[in-house]
């Protein structure tokens, strides 16, 4: 047993209203900079669709994720080390910008440039990369948005899989969810073994996976590797980007800045231990359907004396064990088996894991013909078609679905009880295999979400990493490129761009 | 003193150290330095139209004409004679392998050239020095495939025998090594000239990528023994802190025993 921890991510769809102030702050964090315009490390997608970049989720089209050899062995399922070499100079699997959409501005100051003119100003749209004039926006980040666009062309999403989709093109029978996604932080990244410089590497600290902005020679296989497509190649400075996870802001013990602003506290951040002897054998489980259980059983029970004595022994610092009791991703994953990772088929073991959303009983526009099993609602008749959850959550497998959805389902039925009637009902805990007072604590943490339940983050243990003395005078954080500023008078010897500190021009 | 100095003795005699010093002490302060400004600059992304082929043609044709030239022009004299290889046929080889190598190098680099000058995200994201060193490498392909028109003439691998000398004179510190080119057809001087142009430019642009190029294939298949890389910032390795855990742990309860299971 090799016991590490990671930050953990859950988020509960079934609560997200889809405002994208998780992906806008995100973006007014992180990406703002010429060349990542395009790039949200934080993206908000309406499903059913082919989200964003459009149709990420079809692996037999971007060669995303881990392919299992007959044999049982992993390797990238764009192919293994020699053959990722020689696809070097043109890489066959890596999206076009127009497969994100072309980055664009608009011409704002025509509105108050404008002279006297019969027609009313506008503001035309400009691209970010030729700065020519757009005369069409084609596409956006979230070109789908509330079922944007015909059924035909959403429909294509992947997660139809295995579903009769034709019905849920009719108005009667639509249905949609939010899909908040960002990078997953993965057990066992493609991007990272995709990478032939070496720059992407996940720390042992805290499981988070960066890119080393100074190793990076953007050779742009970890694009093609992430099946998620959540790494981004910036075309101003020629290396790839990803979701950092806001190291700074959990080394300090905050949350996330796409977490700390979720309107509709959706998100939760706790430790999760996990054994890293367990990893590769997990990942190559033989039948998709059982990966998410296999993940399941890298993770170590924080409560287990044993687990706990091994996590001393492997230098886990105590107040991280201590997060780890308390972990409502623990919680969620573990204890009440609710949230599950997102396409676990791609065999990288992702650390952000969703909580499938409840959605209105399908029948019950037949007035009083609400389909339940067994006094309770019977979560398959429900809008969104378990299968369809099953495709993006499970690899298929329907059961786990259905149990999480009665369980939140059996959890409103218990509160109603309790909230309306004042009766602690635990034949309705019972039937789910739950006590009233699990249900009540699931009820505190999913439902009340206050801030200290939703975030678990102990702070970083510096006094292991670093020694005081010899950072001090260090050059701090910078953006790539160390101390050095390589510069000889007003333009770089090595050809970076020099971009000069500047005052805004303009006062309004 | 240098009142007569041939214009042969700088470039052939002088520039080469000039070339190979910025080439060599450029690279190292370069990587050591801008560590950050280090990359292939790969366009795929803004457009994929004309890459995938012209890229690959590129590539494989002139690294196929480097190695070439590599190994063609700095194989001792005497491991040829003693192999038994007739000059002459050596200068067949080039001609047969650098040939069809060099042209694959052209198409490619004309493709990718019309590219970065006519696509418009290509040329709005390109810089000066993007835009120089890809024209130079054009144009040094041209003169390179045109060396062969002179080439043919003499098949008997005189001339070559004396760029040989040339470039091992020069690596070898033999600084009369200039005065075996003097009197070669002025394509080929051309051609050596703008080659030692490239190396001067080669720090200063987006070329240190071949570095890495060369460096990747080793260290992704040899150095690294699986596909993940984990990269830990504490101090003490995993195996120091088991030790000193168990270290203390046996000292505090001298008898205790194997964890419960």
């Amino acid at each position: 047993m090799r016991v590490r921890a990671q930050i953990g991510k859950v988020l509960n769809l079934d609560k997200c209203i889809g405002c994208h102030t998780c992906s806008v702050t995100c973006k007014n964090v992180w990406t703002t900079r010429e060349g990542v315009e395009y790039a949200w490390f934080n993206n908000v997608e309406t499903k059913p669709g082919t989200g964003y970049p459009t149709d990420w989720e079809n692996q037999k089209r971007w060669n995303g994720g881990w392919a299992r050899s007959s044999s049982g062995k992993l390797h990238p399922k764009q192919g293994a080390k020699w053959r990722i070499l020689a696809n070097i100079f043109a890489n066959p699997d890596l999206p076009e910008i127009d497969d994100y959409y072309e980055p664009f501005d608009f011409d704002y100051d025509h509105l108050k440039s404008a002279p006297d003119m019969d027609d009313f100003p506008t503001a035309r749209p400009r691209s970010a990369i030729t700065g020519e004039r757009m005369e069409k926006i084609e596409k956006g980040p979230n070109w789908e948005e509330i079922l944007g666009g015909e059924f035909s062309k959403r429909s294509q999403d992947y997660n139809f899989e295995n579903v009769q989709k034709e019905i849920y093109g009719e108005y009667e029978n639509t249905f949609m969810m939010y899909l908040p996604r960002l990078c997953e932080h993965c057990l066992n990244p493609t991007c990272s073994a995709s990478c032939p410089s070496g720059a992407i590497y996940k720390r042992e600290e805290d499981g988070i996976v960066l890119i080393d902005q100074e190793k990076c020679r953007g050779w742009r296989m970890c694009i093609s590797g992430c099946p998620y497509k959540k790494i981004y190649y910036n075309w101003d400075t020629g290396k790839s980007e990803k979701c950092t996870f806001c190291y700074p802001r959990i080394e300090s013990g905050q949350p996330t800045v796409c977490s700390e602003t979720c309107v509709g506290r959706i998100r939760y951040l706790g430790v999760i231990l996990y054994d890293a002897d367990k990893i590769e054998e997990a990942a190559s489980a033989e039948r998709e359907t059982d990966l998410y259980g296999a993940q399941m059983d890298v993770f170590l029970d924080p409560n287990d004396p044993v687990v706990i004595e091994a996590a001393r022994r492997d230098g886990i610092p105590e107040d991280w064990i201590e997060a780890a009791k308390v972990s409502p991703v623990w919680k969620m994953a573990m204890d009440w088996k609710v949230a599950f990772p997102l396409h676990p088929e791609y065999r990288t073991l992702p650390m952000v894991w969703y909580i499938p959303p409840l959605s209105p009983i399908q029948n019950a526009a037949q007035a009083g013909q609400i389909a339940m099993s067994d006094k309770m609602p019977d979560v398959r008749s429900l809008r969104i078609p378990v299968q369809y959850l099953a495709n993006m959550l499970t690899a298929g497998d329907e059961e786990p679905i259905v149990h999480a959805l009665e369980r939140m389902s059996a959890m409103r039925l218990y509160m109603r009880a309790l909230s309306v009637d004042g009766v602690r009902d635990e034949a309705i805990a019972a039937r789910v295999g739950m006590s009233g007072r699990m249900i009540e604590d699931m009820y505190k943490i999913m439902a009340i979400a206050d801030y200290e339940d939703r975030f678990a983050i102990p702070t970083a243990h510096r006094e292991q990493t670093e020694d005081g003395a010899d950072i001090r005078g260090g050059c701090g954080f910078t953006d790539g490129n160390g101390c050095s500023a390589g510069e000889v008078g007003k333009t770089t010897l090595f050809g970076g761009k020099k971009k000069p500190f500047a005052l805004p021009q303009e006062t309004f | 003193m240098f009142g007569t100095v041939d214009i042969n003795f700088i470039i052939f005699g002088i520039m080469p150290y000039v070339a190979l010093t910025i080439f060599l002490v450029g690279s190292i302060a370069r990587y050591e330095r801008d560590p950050f400004t280090w990359k292939s600059s790969s366009s795929q992304l803004l457009r994929r139209k004309q890459l995938v082929w012209g890229s690959i043609l590129f590539h494989v044709g002139i690294l196929t004409v480097f190695f070439g030239h590599l190994i063609g022009l700095f194989t001792p004299l005497w491991v040829l004679d003693s192999i038994g290889i007739p000059y002459g046929l050596k200068q067949w080889m080039a001609v047969i392998i650098g040939g069809p190598a060099g042209i694959a190098a052209l198409i490619g680099s004309t493709m990718l050239l019309h590219r970065r000058l006519v696509d418009p995200r290509i040329r709005a994201t390109s810089t000066n020095v993007d835009i120089l060193i890809m024209a130079l490498i054009w144009l040094q392909l041209v003169i390179g495939l045109l060396t062969i028109t002179q080439t043919l003439q003499h098949m008997d691998g005189g001339t070559m025998v004396l760029f040989m000398e040339w470039s091992q004179s020069v690596v070898s510190w033999n600084l009369n090594a200039w005065a075996n080119v003097v009197n070669v057809h002025w394509l080929y001087k051309v051609h050596i000239f703008l080659g030692l142009v490239i190396t001067i430019l080669f720090p200063f642009s987006r070329l240190v990528h071949i570095w890495s190029g060369f460096a990747a294939p080793f260290r992704y298949m040899l150095t690294r023994p699986g596909y993940q890389i984990v990269r830990s910032r504490r101090t003490r390795p995993l195996e120091d802190r088991r030790r000193a855990f168990d270290k203390v742990k046996g000292a505090q309860s001298p008898s205790s025993t194997t964890p419960a299971e």
